[in-house]
């Protein structure tokens, strides 16, 4: 039968094809084209709906990778450092958009740490990606905010500023969902992906990506080598949404659960000694102490869902904003004349 | 007041000057709303500083019954309660004028040319007012009653109007109530009414409102459905969107749920308040931000990018004194060139000039339309004197007929169209269709970036697409000029023809209608046209061309409407005579005539 040779398809019946994007300009063996590739799995397998995808990108290498996944989706690839902003817009405007902004560590730490650091406190729905190579590539090889002390450029300048870590950020300030990633590590990438678009609120996730041109060498703390060494996943991971029928795909052991409003489950098992994601003071003791080996802690690092979100901190109607009617967004006749009356009598 | 021109009721100014913090505000109001309610033009300008409490500040009141409610250098009646200023207040008063002192400065009182009457403050409030701590306050009643005996202004209206501005505090209302008593008994008993000067009940205000220009503006969005306004406070401007939540609250809130149908949200600062427009336009929605000249300086970047990526936007500027901090609490029009011109690159931005309440609210709703149609920032250009100043005016109009929301395809549209490109032009009008994320049929989604693009909406570097794009936006652009609120012309009436015109914009129009009476009254006679849009239609092209002068009234230094009209049209530009007024203080029509005699070398002032 010729169905038997059809092209796998997910829930809504759409080939991966479907969330492929424009051909990327980057450099070959760049980690963004991995977050690029995951992210068009996540969405494929996750059943996401194109046209009801927002993909919002600031200024660098990392965010041009919009146009590189999801051609059937909006784009608006906007300002250095103010992709929140106008992700902030588009959420209000329609909340039943999926917003996945694509940033970089310049992007989102340098330029627009204030937007980065307020979109947290408001709890913007996102799905908040940042590649982060620890290095300026489209300018030719600066230091950025997340460069490790002691890393070393190209030429030989050596990093002595103390680094910022979003993830510590993004969890002191009380997001809900905060995981680190490898680009190298497609499985572990992929599901945190998945949880974060099942996930209500706002989801950052730091994803480690090298960069082959300005980043990769010896004596970078950043180099595919060297994130290989480094980085350690604190669980396994597996995702599965109600209509998927595969068993969950960790190696057996305890395991924790995590449910999200769509019915879908994560499931992690820790890889070494016990980690709660859900225990903010031990993630934060777990984070600081793999800075003494080394380490770099994968997975995800922090989950507490529940905090209210801009909608409900502002107060508007659960429909989209842009869907509601002129009956609706013009007030009639009768408010003006009270309006007027009000003012009459001086 | 001089004498030899006779009793002058219902035309006079009132100047009140004491401190800030001091608690005046309401006690200026009562006296405002008092005349008005008395069927007097009136007008009131508060004269404030960046403070809290301490520093000098004036409240001048004038009542005109001609309607002539700009703010004049004559002062006929000072109160003088700030030690501070007090000399020099005094000094500032012309011959004949009166001034109520508190008697703790009776021995500043020693001009033989000025009428004093010194008043025993403290001494009334402390009747008045057994708690030390709230004397002070109580002691601005105390005037109140005073001017309400001195001027023959009702103290029954008076008392209304502080009803009015205290609402259900009873208790904050008996004192108040009480200490204006004892001032007026104290005038009673110590004074008389004026005899040259004073308020008679009267019919020039039958159906009008009192209203500040912020408040318009906040309206006009209500009514123009605006969904997403994000900001960021800054003086002047920060009324526009605490009001705008105020009747939000009131009148798009769901009744059932208490949920809002808009998104109200304070920004961390005005970068990320013109992202945010930017944002919920590109996503539907109708959206604006409210800030002054600073915050348009930081969302300089984000306005190019919504003019490139085509992105509507209400951006309103209420403008205060620059350059940088300049003076947060004073008026100034010194935006006028930077809102043309926003942003780094070749940009040209509709700018919409109001100079009225009722123009602020319709301005504001048009600038939605104008926004949505064509698809680009917006600016409605007031200032601290329009947006937070007490005006008189017509009864705000419903805005009649359906918003206009512009070239949106949805799925229908697009399921007919063969051929869609987010910046194809196919009405030839530099007009592209656009579509809304969310679209569904799979053929409307673009990718919008703020580099270059071909008309597909895909990323080029090919010099003619860039060519086309960027001069298909100024085609479009240039298409509005027609479209947006014409210029207003006042012909000088009882000439066939003058060869000289003046071009104002603004809350410069009181003064300059005032000054042109003036003017008129030794004989020299203005067309006057009131330009309230950019680009430029060509009824502002004809006006220049009719008149060989054309004087251009401003408040700033440069002459900046002045220089975007030689841009305009430069063969016309030898006929401009720039009259400028770098000053922080609400235009006075003294200035205008004064200004306007210098660059027409001729003299004038006789009538002053």
């Amino acid at each position: 039968m010729a169905e038997e040779n059809a092209k796998p398809t997910n829930a809504l019946g759409l080939t991966i094809q479907e969330y492929q994007g424009g051909k990327s300009t980057l450099c070959e063996g760049c980690g963004h084209n991995m977050i690029t590739s995951q992210i068009i799995q996540a969405a494929w397998e996750s059943g996401v709906e194109p046209h009801m995808v927002a993909k919002i990108s600031g200024i660098g290498c990392s965010s041009k990778t919009t146009a590189y996944f999801m051609g059937k989706s909006w784009g608006f690839n906007s300002l250095h450092g103010r992709a929140v902003a106008v992700a902030t817009g588009a959420a209000l405007a329609n909340r039943k958009l999926l917003n996945i902004l694509i940033s970089g560590d310049g992007d989102s730490l340098s330029i627009g740490t204030a937007h980065f650091v307020h979109m947290i406190r408001r709890n913007i729905p996102l799905v908040y990606v940042i590649a982060d190579n620890g290095v300026y590539g489209l300018t030719k090889g600066q230091f950025s905010a997340t460069s490790d002390i002691g890393s070393a450029l190209k030429h030989g300048a050596v990093n002595e500023i103390p680094p910022i870590d979003p993830c510590s950020l993004a969890i002191e300030l009380g997001c809900g969902f905060v995981a680190r990633s490898y680009a190298g590590n497609a499985k572990q990438l992929k599901t945190i992906l998945r949880a974060a678009i099942a996930y209500e609120g706002l989801a950052v996730i730091d994803v480690l990506s090298p960069c082959v041109t300005f980043n990769n060498h010896e004596t970078s703390t950043r180099s595919y080598r060297a994130v290989t060494e480094r980085a350690l996943s604190v669980h396994d991971l597996d995702f599965v949404m109600p209509h998927e029928q595969h068993p969950v795909d960790i190696p057996p052991g305890e395991s924790r659960e995590i449910t999200f409003p769509d019915g879908s489950t994560l499931t992690l098992r820790s890889t070494a000694e016990d980690y709660d994601p859900g225990d903010r003071a031990k993630v934060f003791a777990a984070i600081h102490e793999s800075r003494s080996s080394g380490a770099i802690l994968t997975g995800l690092l922090y989950h507490k869902p529940g905090a209210p979100n801009i909608h409900e901190l502002v107060g508007t109607v659960e429909e989209p904003l842009v869907s509601l009617g002129e009956a609706r967004t013009k007030p009639a006749r009768v408010a003006l004349e009270q309006i007027n009356a009000e003012f009459l009598a001086g | 007041m001089k004498s030899d021109k006779g009793p002058n009721f219902n035309e006079f100014s009132i100047g009140i000057a004491t401190r800030n913090g001091s608690g005046s505000q309401t006690a200026n109001q009562v006296i405002l709303r008092s005349i008005f309610a008395m069927g007097v033009p009136v007008g009131g300008k508060n004269i404030f500083p960046s403070n809290i409490a301490g520093m000098p500040t004036w409240f001048y009141i004038r009542a005109s019954a001609k309607g002539h409610i700009a703010r004049s250098e004559r002062t006929d009646l000072l109160v003088c309660l700030n030690v501070e200023t007090a000399a020099d207040d005094l000094a500032r008063l012309g011959e004949g004028a009166v001034a109520v002192i508190d008697e703790a400065m009776a021995g500043l009182a020693t001009r033989k040319d000025i009428r004093h009457i010194v008043v025993p403050f403290k001494k009334l409030a402390e009747e008045a007012c057994p708690d030390r701590k709230l004397q002070k306050l109580v002691q601005n009643m105390v005037y109140v009653g005073v001017l309400c005996r001195l001027l023959g202004i009702e103290l029954d209206e008076a008392k209304a109007a502080l009803g009015r501005l205290l609402g259900k505090k009873s208790s904050v209302i008996a004192l108040n109530s009480g200490a204006m008593d004892l001032g007026h008994r104290w005038a009673l008993e110590n004074s008389s009414p004026f005899e040259t000067f004073g308020i008679r009940r009267s019919s020039g205000t039958a159906g009008r409102i009192l209203v500040e220009g912020n408040t318009a503006v906040a309206l006009g969005a209500l009514f123009a459905g605006v969904t997403v306004a994000a900001w960021y406070p800054i003086t002047p401007s920060t009324s526009v969107i605490e009001d705008l939540e105020h009747y939000a609250k009131r009148f798009r809130k769901n009744p059932a749920t208490g949920k809002l149908d808009i998104a109200i949200v304070q920004m961390e600062d005005e970068i990320s308040s013109a992202g945010v427009v930017v944002g919920a336009s590109w996503a539907g929605a109708r959206s604006m931000t409210a800030t002054s000249g600073p915050g348009i300086d930081l969302m300089s970047e984000t306005i190019g990018l919504g003019y490139w990526t085509e992105t509507p936007g209400v951006f309103v500027d209420v403008q205060r004194t620059g350059p940088s901090t300049g003076l947060p609490t004073h008026t100034g029009q010194g935006d006028v060139e930077l809102c043309a011109k926003v942003s780094h690159g070749d940009t040209r931005h509709i700018c919409l000039y109001p100079a009225t309440m009722r123009e602020c609210f319709d301005f504001t709703y048009a600038a939605f339309d104008l926004a949505e149609r064509y698809q680009t920032p917006v600016f409605v250009l007031t200032d601290l004197d329009l947006g937070m100043q007490t005006w008189m005016s017509e009864p705000f109009a419903y805005p009649e007929g359906r918003l206009d929301r512009g070239k949106v395809l949805d799925e229908t549209g697009l399921a007919k169209v063969a051929e869609w490109g987010r910046y194809r032009d196919p009405d030839g009008d530099g007009i592209p269709w656009r579509t809304l994320p969310g679209t569904a049929g799979g053929k409307g989604a673009y990718y919008t970036r703020g580099s270059a693009r071909n008309d597909a909406a895909l990323y080029s570097e090919k010099a003619e697409d860039y060519r086309g794009q960027i001069e298909r936006i100024a085609r479009k652009i240039e298409g509005s000029k027609e479209h947006l609120p014409g210029p207003a012309l006042i012909r000088a009436p009882g000439a066939a023809k003058t060869g000289r015109g003046v071009i104002a914009y603004g809350s410069s129009d009181p003064a300059v209608v005032e000054a042109l009476d003036i003017l008129r009254g030794e004989d020299r006679l203005f067309d006057y046209l009131r330009v309230r849009a950019y680009p430029f239609s060509k009824a502002v092209e004809d006006f220049m061309a009719a008149h060989d002068e054309v004087y251009v009234v401003e408040q700033n230094r440069d002459g900046q409407l002045a220089n975007l009209l030689a841009d305009d049209f430069p063969s016309l530009a030898p006929r401009l005579r720039k009259v400028t007024y770098p000053e922080t203080l609400p235009l006075p029509p003294e200035a205008v005539v004064e200004g306007i005699a210098l660059a027409a070398g001729i003299r004038a002032g006789a009538a002053r």
